[in-house]
């Protein structure tokens, strides 16, 4: 049976499935920082100092509102990545509270912007980065290297702008911050946390969200229902809240069905792919040592290393959706990146505990949904509040859930409904009203320079911040499409050979990037079993993914004749955990049990007929990443 | 017949064993490096053993489920915020040591304590449930040393299937060598059973079951007692996890015999 003519039998039985109902005042999707920020804030106000109810539950009379979260993954600490954040909101969350006492925070004590050259000369550098390489070096012979700032094959940059330093922040392990956060919410017994549990849609009626339906257990992999088959809860709540992040699947059907505002669109994003690494003894680094990178291992992939406690560190890179590359990739480019010397004199001797791929919505303002509609508010990182410019989006996300939190009392207090007006005079008037909102503005056009090139962008970015956002790049229309094989690397690879590396890649079921990388001159990886080691591996070691029984497929292929034309599989290329490969058919084959859900498939999918929306169906699934350190 | 039996299940947390595990030395003796930051799960053997007593229970009117459950309280709050939404029970938490090092005497006469001071526990109708073995440590006693401090004279270890009969007795499947199955009959509770893995699948996440939970999980949990583990005069010489040797390949179209024979030739090595 075809992927196709599947679909109107699951439509049907959709239909006529018997759903248990449910019905509470909140309902809430995703456990995230801004989720953390809008249940700690609320958990807070539901009682009085007495015990006595403050914000009475229109559903249950005489207990305080009833809140329930539901978050995907098994674990509510096993979110995805290293973090550094001013955490001006956090902190006015905990005042008194010395945060650095979460396990993996550290204050942040030094911070260097470092531009690494390319020693592999391997890369993909324009004229101007490799001119740029040649003048540091040339530089550094005359002035004498150190002198210069010129060691280990990078320059350290004597000046951090402004709009980018962490000085008064926190490095932070996300994962163990979400634990950390939950724990205390969870303790005031008031509100709700579930993990294990994906939410699978909205319920819309009209223009109204009226709650969500929770994903169909004991299904097959294409979603019919099989042993033990338990149809999905239809949970029925006043508000619901939406903080399921950017690749999101209640969001997303929102903004499908709702549409967003007009001129906004989620088009810039990157996959931000790191491991956690717990150093050797003698690394001589400090905890709270903060380095961003520019210039390797491709002048369009950004780097950072985060140093916590007890000799752990954060390592990894962001792979931009504007890096033309028909084979980009991250887990190689990640492990070129470790190699590097200027940060393999601390990585060496290391052993990795744990690794992980997260997609990050970039668009900022302008990928902002609309925040709040008749019965449902959005927050954090799929409401657009990552602030592009800063490179910040925990601290943002926090302080929208705060904020729809303060909105939420105040409308309960009074006795007002969660419509769209009341919600768009409290909860997005604070939005605002607030330094988010200020400085996403600066931020907006920040990355318009990027469309025409990593250094234009660089400029426009150094540009926008350093003028307050009053002078940026012209935006340019922006295209969605890549170069081909050919376009991008026929001046170092002969069509023929492409070709025939295309073929082979597709007949073993491998990706191509390796090949290419390969081919190109990029170094062998010294696999050394316990930081450097295959891909395969690091799912392995780096946290273990996994996939319950009982669940659909999250990933499927709309219309497989969209695949069989696709020539770059950019799915297959990109995928993190190397769940989706190449298959005979043209189709790509998709193994849950190697998904991480970074989301990457989504928004790298070029096999779109209309231009506008890919070919793959990314739905909400329960499992992943097993790992807490992240 | 009886009026529902009394299920008592001890079950405590365990560090998720999908991750990398390293034992330390403490100025206390051995731990787990960074034990609080790892994710911790259910005992998956003490899992099994609530999931069948959450079965036993709905299918025998007037039984109730309880689990003792004796761990860092954090920990056992994370815990329950997963499997409370599986099956019913009422949670008797003890705030301690779940460490694979603990004493298995020191932490069998806590639980035994604790299912004492239960109340309105009624001895002729209960049965108590608890994993034969445990992911953190593999002495296999705990379970025994409980039942013997409650006096409960039958026990079973590795069991895989209880079956009630039409007189109220037990039919009881403890696993022996060679893959077979030791059938034994008791005349009913008092009993103590150590499970091994059962034959049910884990229950679907189910959220009406975890709202009624949760009403009686959190304040459970603040009320929880504190009682630190005596160090029972056990003392460890040394502390090594398995040692693994991984080698990764990725193949394709590989039937699972194939696979197998494979996988045995490279244990043989």
């Amino acid at each position: 049976m075809s992927a196709d003519s599947q679909e109107p039998a699951a439509a049907i039985e959709q239909q006529t499935i018997e759903r248990q109902q449910m019905t509470v005042d909140i309902a809430c999707v995703g456990f995230g920082p801004a989720m953390g920020g809008f249940l700690t804030t609320l958990s807070r106000s539901l009682l009085n100092p007495d015990g006595s109810v403050r914000l009475e539950s229109a559903t249950s009379p005489g207990l305080p509102l009833q809140v329930i979260c539901y978050e995907r993954a098994d674990g509510l600490g096993f979110g995805v990545s290293g973090a550094v954040t001013r955490a001006r909101g956090i902190r006015g969350s905990f005042p008194g509270v010395d945060l650095t006492e979460i396990p993996m925070a550290a204050a942040v004590k030094k911070e260097k912007l470092v531009y690494l050259l390319d020693p592999t000369r391997a890369g993909r550098r324009s004229f101007t980065f490799k001119a740029a390489d040649r003048l540091l070096r040339s530089l550094g012979l005359v002035f004498g290297r150190k002198r210069f700032g010129l060691k280990h094959g990078a320059f350290e940059l004597p000046y951090t702008p402004p709009f980018m330093r962490k000085h008064d922040g926190l490095v932070l392990s996300l994962g163990q911050f979400n634990q950390w956060v939950s724990d205390q919410i969870a303790a005031s017994g008031v509100v709700q946390i579930w993990p294990g549990m994906p939410v699978a849609e909205p319920l819309i009626e009209g223009d109204a969200v009226k709650g969500v339906r929770l994903a169909d257990q004991g299904t097959d992999l294409q979603g019919h229902p099989d042993a033990g088959f338990t149809p999905g809860m239809d949970l029925r709540a006043a508000l619901t809240v939406l903080g399921d992040g950017p690749v999101g699947a209640v969001g997303r059907k929102i903004d499908a069905q709702i549409g967003m505002p007009p001129g906004h669109e989620s088009r810039e994003w990157a996959l931000g792919m790191k491991m956690v690494v717990e150093l050797r003894e003698d690394s001589g680094l400090e905890p709270g040592t903060v380095l961003h990178t520019i210039g390797f291992p491709e002048p369009e992939i950004f780097g950072f290393l985060y140093v916590h406690p007890d000799r752990l560190t954060s390592v990894g890179i962001f792979v931009p959706s504007w890096f033309r590359s028909p084979v980009r990739t991250a887990y190689r480019y990640l492990q070129h990146f470790m190699l590097h010397p200027y940060l393999w004199r601390y990585l060496e001797g290391g052993t990795l505990k744990s690794w992980g791929a997260k997609s990050l919505q970039e668009s900022g303002r302008h990928g902002e949904p609309f925040l709040v509609g008749n019965g449902y508010a959005r927050i954090g990182e799929g409401s657009g509040s990552t602030n592009v410019l800063a490179g910040s989006g925990v601290d943002e996300a926090w302080t929208t859930g705060v904020q729809l939190a303060e909105a939420v009392i105040e409308l309960a207090e009074h006795k007002r409904a969660f419509t769209r007006e009341n919600l768009e005079a409290t909860y997005v008037r604070r939005r605002r009203e607030s330094w988010v909102d200020d400085e996403s503005k600066i931020a907006a056009d920040s990355r318009n320079g990027f469309q025409s090139g990593v250094v234009t962008g660089m400029i426009g970015m150094a540009v926008a911040g350093l003028t307050g956002g009053r002078v940026t790049p012209a935006a340019r229309p922006s295209s969605r499409e890549l170069p081909s094989l050919e376009e991008a690397y026929g001046s170092r690879i002969s069509p023929a050979e492409l070709k025939q590396m295309q073929e082979e890649c597709a007949a073993k079921g491998t990706s191509l990037h390796d090949r290419i990388m390969d081919r190109c001159g990029w170094p062998q990886i010294p696999m050394d079993g316990k930081l450097l080691i295959s891909h395969q591996d690091a799912l392995l070691m780096g946290g273990s993914v996994q996939a319950p029984p009982g669940y659909a497929n999250h990933v499927s292929f709309r219309r497989p004749e969209l695949c069989r034309a696709c020539e770059t599989k950019l799915c297959v290329e990109m995928c993190s955990g190397q769940a989706i490969t190449r298959s005979e058919d043209a189709v790509p084959a998709f193994d849950r049990e190697k998904c991480v859900y970074c989301g990457a498939c989504l928004w790298n999918c070029e096999a779109n007929g209309d231009g506008t929306q890919g070919n793959i169906e990314f739905n909400a699934g329960a499992g992943g990443l097993h790992s807490a350190l992240n | 017949m009886t009026d529902g039996y009394h299920i008592v299940v001890c079950g405590s947390v365990v560090p998720d064993p999908l991750q990398t595990l390293e034992p330390i030395e403490t100025p206390t003796g051995p731990a787990l490096k960074n034990e609080m930051m790892l994710p911790a799960v259910l005992d998956p053997w003490a899992a099994h053993a609530l999931y069948e007593a959450a079965n036993l229970a709905s299918k025998v009117t007037g039984s109730k489920v309880w689990l003792v459950s004796v761990g860092p309280k954090a920990k056992l709050q994370q815990v329950m915020m997963t499997i409370a939404q599986r099956v019913s029970f009422e949670l008797v938490p003890v705030d301690s040591s779940a460490s694979g090092f603990a004493d298995a005497h020191s932490t069998a006469a806590l639980l035994a304590e604790t299912i004492q001071s239960i109340a309105g526990l009624d001895r002729s109708r209960l049965l108590v449930f608890g994993g034969w073995e445990s992911a953190s440590r593999g002495a296999g006693a705990t379970m025994q040393l409980v039942g013997e401090r409650l006096e409960i004279l039958d026990q079973f270890q590795g069991v895989d299937q209880l079956s009630v009969q039409a007189d109220g007795s037990f039919e009881v499947l403890e696993r022996i060598e060679a893959g077979r199955h030791q059938v034994s009959v008791c005349q009913g509770p008092p009993a103590l059973f150590g499970w091994a893995t059962g034959n049910l699948p884990e229950p679907r996440n189910n959220p009406q079951v975890g709202m009624a939970n949760m009403r009686t999980v959190m304040p459970a949990l603040q009320r929880a007692k504190s009682e630190p583990l005596p160090a029972g005069g056990l003392h460890f010489l040394s502390a090594t996890p398995p040692k693994q040797q991984r080698q990764t390949r990725v193949v394709k179209d590989l039937s699972p015999e194939q696979i197998a024979q494979e996988i045995a030739e490279w244990i043989g090595k």
